[in-house]
């Protein structure tokens, strides 16, 4: 259908005009709230209390959230929110991973907070045109779109019955709909969700940023926990956004000449070192594939083991050579010279409703080979594509996707399920075309795909109730805390990573810390207090990323030539310091490394009161499935027999000589879940909670956080 | 393509080019605002111009910079969003970026230095189009 016929048939809801505002210092100062239920608009300001406690980014989605839920709302409630907000320096161009969003929402998985960090360009844009954040509510009659125009100033709500629900449909014929011509495209921003987002509890939001080489519009995702499934909730097809003539200096920066040369010293280290070190340019984060393999740590058949002989058949080269084009400046935001935001170009789709078309994908990342392809033991280039194209176009969280479909693909195997639950799939380890079928049933809202895409969680409940299955067991292979399913990393010889995953906010992602190497490999952090300290230095270190709208990535993924010799390489301290140098030249504040740890502080600490406020958050809530600890059943146990016996002997004082596989599961275990409970007392500890993970309030206070309503939620628990 | 030649040695770092080029583009006379710089390595002068190379096309995000019919590598400031990757990726540190612009700028073999440079150290030359080193799109994408 044409792009006029489209349009023709939008319906106008609403038109709100605003004054075009000036960014000061990075904020635009004020907010925009949409109700798509009784289509009310209007601009809030921002005030210096939410500067001075939750920054912007992610604390000002979270506040926004707090005040528009109570603790017995749910994720499809007309009052759950969708908070997309960039922060202060999200939209600078001189500095890699700047156009940073983040969005947050009550989770359909979790019943939670969940915060998810995205690239492409709506956040900048949206500041542009003249908004911190964009705050939606309410639900939808019929779909709707919601348009924000930053040159004319102008937001309207529009019904939208005939644009595509797929994400690479539907972001090029917006794309297409709302620039004046080609050279246009780049200055419109689309927000789409996808059809498998309306059948599943994991359904993420697609961002758009429009590739001018390839003329294609590319896709960023909000991946986890389900924000997509609460924007089908809400009938939301699409958020656009416009503004034309971005220009290196809108965000008005207190000082742009510092931020010029620090941008200008990260490019020049880049340009000299990646190829040297990690070939972000070539092949972004999937250029891990074969190292986390290496060092037993790649999650293969639903994190049963660490390694694959077959991995040399997905490794990042093979990705290079055959599929990837090289030598595309793929930043996700202007001035990433990072720029790992890789694609596949004249891709032939094999499977679904697009089988034959040749298309972009925007892909693989490392989560994406791991979770589709090893967890999964599809290791297959084209399998992996083809299901990263279509997790992508369908909405679906590659992540998620991955570690629930490696869970039944499992449960198949072991017999807790069958044929006749899949509906004749035979769901076994490397079974591409059964992958992509649950796919696809998840798009049309039929077949086991729905029940996959409930999550592990669901899934769990549902084999014990109606099949039998031993929960027990369910429990122990299910990689899902909280809800949420397990990012793609094993951790079972880290006790540092189990806790990195475990003792999460939102639930085990790997986005707040990832300590396998200091733990395990380099042995940094021999200690419990060692321990502890790194998980509270490194999620308080993370946090801080989504309160300004930047990227991890060229955090640690490059690091300086002299930076194995400086004190804490880890840390990273030179480019720890760039942060901080960037920070002033936008806002004019001079931070400290002491006062950043500071400031994610009072966001995770609220994050956490919020997640107690919802129900989750205590100690009970970090309990995490076995197969994260370590060996379940004797298979696993007998591939690393070696280690764990040696480790039976040395730590444990146990002689495993002559006892059975299964003797020593259950001594290894008792031992590894102790010690797990041994590192919760310590990180509680280091964090300033108590023992059943609960902020004290001496803490609060010293975090300036003792807002009354926090302190409601908590006072009975200290 | 045409691009500003340079012999190293002739130079007798007078600093005339950096003069001219500064005051015609910026109205100024700044050497940090010059196209041209002539620097010193080992105690023997050092001319840092663009040659033209075009390595920085295939770095910006939003395809500012292009090579004219001439074979000059030309920046369009209208639609340049001031990342500074170019100058960051610029092989020879020949793409110059000053604070009080927030776009960069560099040599287009405009001819005016070598007219003011006393020794002929500096001068218009013309070199094989095959020396450029950015990419078609074509080859690119394999079209």
């Amino acid at each position: 259908m044409d792009i006029i016929t489209l349009k023709n048939n939008h319906k106008l809801l609403k038109e709100y005009k605003y004054e075009l505002g000036k960014i000061d210092k990075g904020y635009a100062n004020r907010t925009l709230y949409v109700n798509v239920s009784d289509n009310n608009i209007m601009e809030k300001p921002v005030t210096q209390m939410m500067k001075d406690k939750f920054v912007g980014g992610k604390g000002f989605g979270l506040w926004y959230l707090w005040n528009a839920v109570t603790s017995e709302t749910k994720w499809n409630d007309p009052e759950n929110e969708i908070v997309i907000a960039g922060g202060p320096v999200c939209g600078i161009t001189q500095y890699a991973g700047t156009g940073k969003s983040l969005v947050c929402s009550l989770s359909p998985l979790t019943d939670i907070p969940i915060d998810s960090n995205v690239g492409g360009f709506f956040g900048p844009l949206l500041k542009f045109s003249g908004f911190d954040a964009l705050e939606i509510q309410g639900k939808a009659e019929k779909d709707v779109i919601v348009y924000i125009d930053g040159n004319t100033g102008v937001v309207t709500i529009e019904e939208a019955p005939l644009e595509a629900v797929d994400g690479h449909v539907l972001g090029e014929q917006l794309t297409e709909m709302y620039a004046d011509n080609e050279a246009d495209k780049r200055n419109v921003a689309v927000v789409t969700a996808g059809t498998g987002a309306e059948h599943s509890r994991f359904g993420l939001l697609n961002f758009t940023f429009y590739d001018p080489r390839r003329k294609v519009t590319r896709l960023k995702q909000a991946g986890r926990g389900g924000i997509g499934t609460v924007f089908r909730d809400k009938k939301i097809k699409a958020l656009i956004v416009k503004f034309s003539n971005v220009k290196g200096d809108l965000n008005n920066p207190f000082d742009q000449a510092i931020i010029n040369k620090t941008g200008i010293k990260y490019h020049k280290e880049i340009h000299d070192l990646d190829s040297k070190q990690n070939n972000m340019r070539k092949i972004g984060t999937a250029n891990i594939i074969e190292v986390m393999d290496a060092y037993d740590l790649l999650p293969v058949m639903n994190y049963q083991y660490g390694m694959h002989p077959d991995t040399q058949n997905i490794k990042s080269t093979v990705f290079i050579e055959k599929y990837i084009t090289q030598g595309v400046q793929d930043g996700c935001w202007y001035g990433c010279s990072m720029a790992c935001a890789k694609a596949a170009d004249n891709f032939e789709l094999k499977t679904g409703p697009y089988k034959g078309q040749k298309v972009t994908v925007d892909g693989p990342e490392y989560e994406n080979a791991a979770g589709l392809g090893s967890n999964c033991a599809i290791f297959d280039p084209e399998g992996i594509l083809e299901l990263n194209f279509y997790c992508d176009t369908y909405a679906i969280d590659t992540i998620s996707f991955g570690t629930a479909t490696a869970f039944a693909m499992e449960c198949y195997e072991r017999g807790i399920i069958n044929k006749e639950i899949t509906g004749g799939m035979e769901l076994n380890f490397g079974n591409f075309e059964a992958a992509a079928e649950l796919l696809h049933q998840m798009s049309r809202g039929e077949g086991f795909g729905v029940t996959v895409g409930q999550g592990i969680n669901r899934m769990k409940k549902l084999f014990a109730e109606k099949y039998g299955a031993d929960p027990d067991f369910l429990f122990d292979i299910g990689m899902e805390q909280k809800g949420l399913e397990y990012s793609e990393y094993g951790s079972k010889e880290s006790l540092a990573q189990q806790g990195g995953y475990g003792l999460t906010n939102k639930g085990p992602q790997h986005d707040e810390a990832w300590l396998i190497f200091m733990d395990m490999v380099n042995n940094q952090i021999p200690t419990f207090e060692d321990k502890a300290e790194a998980l509270h230095y490194f999620p308080m270190f993370r946090t801080w990323f989504g309160l300004y709208g930047l990227c991890k990535l060229p955090w640690n993924d490059i690091v300086p030539a002299d930076n194995k010799y400086t004190s804490e390489p880890a840390k990273v301290p030179e480019h720890v310091q760039n942060y901080l140098d960037v920070v002033y030249g936008v806002t004019g504040k001079k931070l400290s490394v002491s006062d950043m740890i500071k400031e994610s502080e009072r966001v995770y600490n609220f994050q956490k009161i919020f997640c107690i406020r919802m129900g989750k958050g205590l100690r009970a809530n970090d309990r995490t499935p076995y197969r994260s600890m370590g060996p379940v059943t004797k298979e696993e146990y007998e591939s690393r027999q070696e280690r764990y016996d040696s480790q039976l002997k040395e730590k444990v004082v146990y002689d495993p000589e002559g006892k059975s596989t299964e003797e020593k599961i259950a001594v290894l275990r008792k031992y590894r879940e102790n010690q797990y409970e041994l590192l919760m007392d310590a990180v509680y500890k280091r964090r300033g909670w108590n023992s059943n993970a609960v902020p004290k309030l001496e803490h609060l206070k010293y975090l300036d956080m003792e807002l009354p309503e926090l302190i409601e939620v908590i006072k009975d628990l200290q | 393509m045409r691009y500003l030649a340079k012999e190293d040695s002739k130079c007798i770092q007078c600093k005339a080019c950096e003069e001219i080029c500064s005051t015609t583009y910026f109205k100024v006379n700044d050497r940090n605002k010059s196209c041209i710089q002539i620097n010193e390595k080992d105690g023997m002068p050092e001319i840092n111009v663009c040659d033209q190379c075009g390595e920085c096309i295939d770095i910006c995000p939003v395809m500012a910079i292009t090579r004219d019919k001439k074979g000059i590598v030309r920046i369009n400031k209208k639609i340049c969003v001031g990342c500074f990757m170019c100058v960051g990726f610029c092989s020879k540190l020949s793409m110059r970026q000053h604070d009080d612009h927030i776009e960069p700028f560099k040599c287009i073999a405009c001819d005016m230095c070598s007219k003011v440079c006393p020794t002929g150290a500096i001068y218009i030359s013309e070199r094989d189009d095959s020396e450029a080193l950015e990419m078609p799109l074509e080859k690119i994408f394999n079209k």
